[in-house]
């Protein structure tokens, strides 16, 4: 079952993420990766993180997405206006991807690129802890720092923003 | 997972499902009859003894009313939209438990617990499914291609992921408290001591936070009809405005359903004094209709916000506040502990 669900979850995640870039209209991207992050979610409950597919659908579904969302909508964005801008940016953006996903894929099949060791969380262990548990005590444990490290940086890209966006305070 | 199971849980579905849109219905009747009251007037009385069977007479109306699709909507979009309002609304009932586990009188060989499923990041899963909710809304207004549903889409949007954050802090102190995200586990920690005498900031922010949530009065500024005819939904008609209507109705119960389980100790009796023998589902029954009551009640009492207070409030009064809250919360657990 798990393993039907595996294929099913992933075709449409990666049906979906090639559809993002395939559309012309930035609505329909929007949606589409909406559908690809969702079945993500999915990849992740059948790996038995419930935590992480809540935070996976809440953070870059519920908030990211619905911002890009807003965004466009706000700029109420057309085919056309794209069209007219940036298109060579888009070329030369899309070409560096294009590179590194060969060269990754280049990697895999030749065996350079391999699994990592495996960490102390096997699915039994997390199984057992609970994953909301595991995932809070590795965070503010042995990932401590990192953790708090990330936040500041998240907070001074806060306060970079508000200084951009409004110069006189 | 036996066969048994599988019947079992159908069947929690089916009854439950039916059970939510029976109450979807008959807001719709009470919300009518509690303003009529409010305002000195009777209410619809004409359908059936005391207009009892006027959501009836309304499902029809609305079923066999014509289903326009203007000409200059993006179709797809405008057809997913309220689609996906009405799954993410309806979809959160899975995770609340409406009574300890039960073998139905010896029915059953073995108890089952009233709640189709006890995950063990209950919270976590309603709050992503109203965070998809927005969605329907926001997608909605874009879709209709006009500029009052545009702009209800918008400030849907806005207000709702402004919210969602206090309304999310908010509950972090109960969390704190039951160590625990399932919604089970928190039930069966208030046997005691509701959750409300010991987070009584937290469980102010939480309501009032649910009626912008729900984009009730006096937040309904998505559809403010004064300024923007009906927000996001001015475009639909027929069923596809009744699915907005439903799910609208559907978040007030889940979010009623939320605050009882939450702080009003689920299905469990009163503090101190037991269940003084009423079944547990009766509790759980009659503490969400006086919830439900409470959101009619302050609909016909309260004035709407302006946009800007609506804002204002939300992230200077109600974010700061629910901080403040988890940091008292951790304070006295750890001196009390």
């Amino acid at each position: 079952m798990p393993a039907v669900l595996f294929y099913i979850l992933s075709a449409v995640m990666l049906a979906a993420a090639l559809l993002v870039v395939l559309q012309t209209h930035p609505v329909y991207s929007v949606v589409f990766a909406i559908i690809s992050f969702v079945s993500l979610a999915g990849l992740f409950l059948i790996l038995g993180a419930e935590f992480i597919a809540a935070a996976q659908i809440i953070v870059y579904t519920g908030a990211i997405m619905v911002l890009f969302l807003f965004v466009i909508m706000l700029l109420n964005l057309r085919r056309e206006d794209i069209e007219e801008r940036g298109v060579s940016l888009m070329k030369t953006a899309g070409s560096i991807g294009t590179l590194v996903l060969l060269g990754l894929l280049g990697g895999v099949l030749a065996g350079k690129i391999s699994l990592g060791p495996q960490g102390p969380f096997s699915q039994e262990v997390i199984r057992q802890a609970g994953n909301t548990q595991a995932v809070g005590r590795a965070l503010f444990t042995d990932f401590l720092f990192p953790f708090e490290a990330t936040s500041v940086l998240i907070f001074v890209a806060l306060v970079g923003v508000v200084i951009l966006a409004k110069k006189k305070l | 997972m036996s066969v048994l199971w599988w019947l079992v849980t159908l069947l929690k579905v089916g009854v439950i499902f039916g059970a939510v849109l029976g109450i979807v219905a008959y807001m719709t009747l009470a919300e009518r009859k509690v303003s009529g009251r409010i305002q000195l007037r009777f209410g619809p009385n004409r359908v059936g003894p005391f207009g009892l069977l006027q959501p009836l007479a309304d499902g029809l109306k609305l079923m066999f009313k014509e289903d326009v699709i203007p000409d200059h909507v993006d179709k797809v979009i405008y057809v997913l939209a309220p689609a996906i309002s009405t799954i993410a609304a309806f979809a959160s009932y899975a995770v609340i438990p409406i009574g300890p586990p039960t073998d139905f009188f010896g029915l059953l060989p073995e108890p089952v617990p009233l709640q189709i499923a006890d995950v063990n990041i209950g919270i976590l899963y309603i709050f992503a499914l109203s965070s998809m909710g927005v969605y329907g809304i926001v997608l909605a207004g874009w879709s209709s291609n006009n500029k009052y549903s545009l702009l209800g889409g918008l400030r849907s949007a806005a207000q709702m992921i402004s919210y969602e954050l206090s309304l999310g802090m908010s509950i972090v102190g109960v969390l704190m408290m039951s160590h625990s995200l399932s919604l089970t586990r928190v039930v069966e920690d208030q046997s005691n001591l509701w959750y409300v005498f010991l987070q009584p900031l937290g469980f102010v922010i939480f309501l009032i936070a649910a009626f912008a949530e729900t984009n009730r009065l006096p937040f309904d500024l998505p559809e403010a009809e004064p300024e923007l005819v009906a927000g996001y939904h001015t475009e639909y008609s027929s069923m596809k405005f009744s699915l907005f209507f439903m799910s609208e109705y559907a978040a007030m119960f889940t979010i009623s359903a939320m605050a009882v389980t939450l702080y009003f100790g689920g299905w469990q009796g009163l503090p101190g004094l037991g269940s003084l023998g009423i079944p547990p589902v009766l509790w759980f029954v009659g503490k969400v209709v006086f919830f439900l009551f409470f959101f009619l009640w302050v609909r016909w009492t309260l004035p709407r916000f302006r946009y800007d207070q609506l804002m204002n409030l939300g992230w200077k009064v109600f974010l700061p506040l629910s901080l403040l809250n988890i940091l008292l919360t951790g304070l006295g657990l750890v001196l009390l502990e």
